[in-house]
């Protein structure tokens, strides 16, 4: 085995080489040091919503309807009087199960998947590829509006919904990679040395297949984000009660006239965090492999 | 040449084939008698046992599932055969044809607008490579590749149409009823639409032309003496534009999916303002309809870009 490892190190440049050159892109491009800063607020008002919201997102105060932005209540009150400042935050919190959840579940089947396609091969992997296929047929937006439509709205379907229209991509990417992966010596050498097909899948081809897949993982969360809030905004998505961007908008849409920021408060804190996820994952693409622009 | 073509329509076909088995069984998974796909659910309560069995003989609902597949696929591709829709009685094909070229009257205009404009934004700022210029492009297009459409769409209405009072703020005309009016009614939604396609263009064709400049072939038509003008229009924006074409292919698919919102909010009656309408009242003939089409129509225009490609780049060889 101690030959397996000598021939991975030439492949891979030296950990300090790497390390250098994450710093160096994540941290001196303006646009990454905004995306992160957001991306870091955001993250921080999803995880402690319970103690950065001044009010319960749910609690209703039907004697303060539709106020105007106050020193009480800093982006005023919906039409039953719930805090909007509570309920962005809480949003942040929706926004980011839901995302996070999709991506998790999805990129797990795709990678599975991919590696079977890519590795097995042989008749397994052409079906394979052909299904991605149709379920790519199909735009994001109108195949998970067709499978919430058979699961109905709420976190969990909307969640389930994603994560399978997000295999199709995960499969491509996991088959791509492990296509030129599983040429490497190293792939041979395991083999040789008797190692079965899901140690080397598992052991030696995932492993060097990971960055494409972080990046990919890192922008999908933008566009998860960026779906999720279309489908609650569209009414099939997260429903109200339930704090969530999208329905926040919609919610708001009625009032645009005389209290626009009921509306645009939501979407411009979604298109804010959205912008911030996608210049993180620039940056991480770029820091850790420069290669992967256009594969990605 | 064409027998890689005849190779790539018959990988087409098999995938379009897929995606109506995908289509039938997930319509066939749902919770709930089928039979309510065929009857309204008052009928369905108030219908007696027997007459319910009538009509699963009638539609041939007791046979097993690949019988009933291969009886649906036949009357769908002898007689496009959609069904019915459960909400509003009609035949969900004509239903369809009805709406289709509403959907395309705003899908194709937001296409070529955002076409247009994008190409045109990103070869100017790859041409003023860090200037001004080059540095508001690129902005703008992170913007537009981010920004949710239902959210541009309520802010173009809240500052155009509710502020400023220039368009109106929803409906749809058609442009061989009234001109003036459709064009009025159609900016907002087409501009909103064509947002997301003119910043990946913009963003497509300044790197792509960025790549072009760098080529020897361009040293050696300026070392020739050509006219930078000449340089650009011939030589350069030629070959930057092939990479274009490819993405051009895909956006056409964020603009299918785009209508889907955009006609919700401004209430035009196309075909995405119908899917999400069928999802809502859970009309799923209407639905099955819907993701067919789309289906079928992407995977048909993933096929002609990629068969254009190889016209367009001579170097490209098929085996």
């Amino acid at each position: 085995m101690a030959r397996v490892a000598e021939w991975t190190a030439v492949v891979r440049p030296a950990r300090g080489v790497v390390s250098a050159r994450v710093r160096r892109v994540l941290f001196s491009r303006p646009l990454v040091v905004f995306g992160l800063v957001v991306v870091g607020m955001f993250l921080a008002s999803a995880l402690f919503a319970p103690l950065l919201a001044p009010y319960d997102p749910y609690a209703q105060d039907l004697r303060n309807v539709l106020q105007r932005p106050t020193a009480e209540h800093w982006l005023g009150t919906d039409a039953l009087g719930r805090d909007v400042l509570s309920r962005l935050i809480y949003g942040a919190r929706t926004s980011l199960i839901v995302a996070v959840g999709a991506v998790l579940m999805g990129g797990a089947a795709g990678v599975i998947l991919g590696l079977i396609a890519g590795f097995v091969g042989g008749r397994i992997g052409v079906f394979i590829m052909r299904c991605m296929d149709a379920l790519m047929a199909m735009p994001p937006l109108v195949f998970t509006l067709v499978i919430t439509s058979l699961l109905g709205a709420g976190v969990r379907n909307v969640m389930v919904a994603l994560a399978v229209a997000f295999i199709p991509g995960y499969t491509r990417l996991t088959f791509g990679q492990t296509l030129s992966v599983k040429e490497n010596e190293y792939v041979i050498a395991a083999r040789a040395l008797g190692a079965s097909t899901s140690r080397i899948m598992f052991r030696h081809i995932l492993p060097n297949c990971l960055s494409p897949l972080i990046v990919q993982a890192s922008l999908s969360l933008g566009g998860a984000m960026l779906i999720e809030g279309s489908l609650s905004f569209l009414g099939v998505g997260i429903k109200p009660p339930t704090p969530a961007w999208g329905s926040m908008v919609l919610e708001g849409y009625r009032f645009l006239t005389s209290f626009p920021i009921l509306s645009l408060a939501p979407g411009l804190a979604l298109m804010i965090v959205v912008f911030a996820f996608n210049m993180v994952g620039d940056g991480v693409r770029d820091a850790l492999d420069p290669r992967l622009r256009g594969v990605v | 040449m064409s027998t890689y073509i005849l190779r790539r329509f018959l990988q087409s076909l098999l995938v379009v084939w897929l995606l109506s088995v995908v289509v039938f069984l997930l319509m066939r998974l749902l919770p709930g008698d089928p039979v309510l796909m065929l009857i309204t659910a008052e009928e369905f309560e108030a219908a007696s046992e027997e007459r319910l069995a009538l009509l699963r003989k009638e539609f041939g609902l007791d046979q097993p599932l690949p019988v009933q597949y291969v009886r649906w696929l036949w009357g769908l591709v002898t007689r496009g055969d959609l069904g019915i829709s459960i909400i509003q009685r009609v035949d969900v094909r004509s239903e369809i044809a009805k709406r289709l070229p509403i959907s395309l009257h705003i899908g194709i205009t937001a296409l070529v607008v955002g076409g247009v404009v994008g190409v045109f934004l990103g070869i100017i700022s790859a041409l003023r490579r860090g200037t001004w210029l080059d540095t508001f492009v690129t902005f703008i297009a992170n913007i537009g590749i981010t920004a949710p459409s239902f959210w541009l769409a309520i802010l173009f209405i809240y500052i155009f149409g509710l502020r400023l009072r220039w368009l109106p703020i929803f409906g749809y005309t058609s442009p061989f009823e009234d001109f003036w009016m459709s064009l009025r009614q159609s900016v907002m939604p087409v501009v909103v639409l064509a947002t997301l396609p003119m910043a990946a263009l913009a963003r497509q064709a300044r790197s792509s032309m960025l790549e072009v400049l760098r080529q020897d072939y361009i040293r050696t038509a300026r070392a020739k003496g050509v006219i930078e003008r000449q340089v650009i229009s011939r030589h350069a924006l030629k070959n930057a534009l092939i990479p274009v074409v490819t993405i051009a292919g895909l956006l056409l698919n964020f603009v299918i999916g785009g209508t889907v919102v955009i006609e919700t909010v401004f209430n035009i009656p196309g075909l995405g303002r119908l899917a999400v309408d069928s999802v809502v009242a859970k009309d799923y003939p209407v639905v099955q309809g819907f993701a067919l089409l789309t289906g079928i129509s992407t995977t048909m225009i993933t096929l002609m870009v990629d068969l254009m490609y190889g016209f367009l780049d001579p170097r490209i060889r098929y085996g």
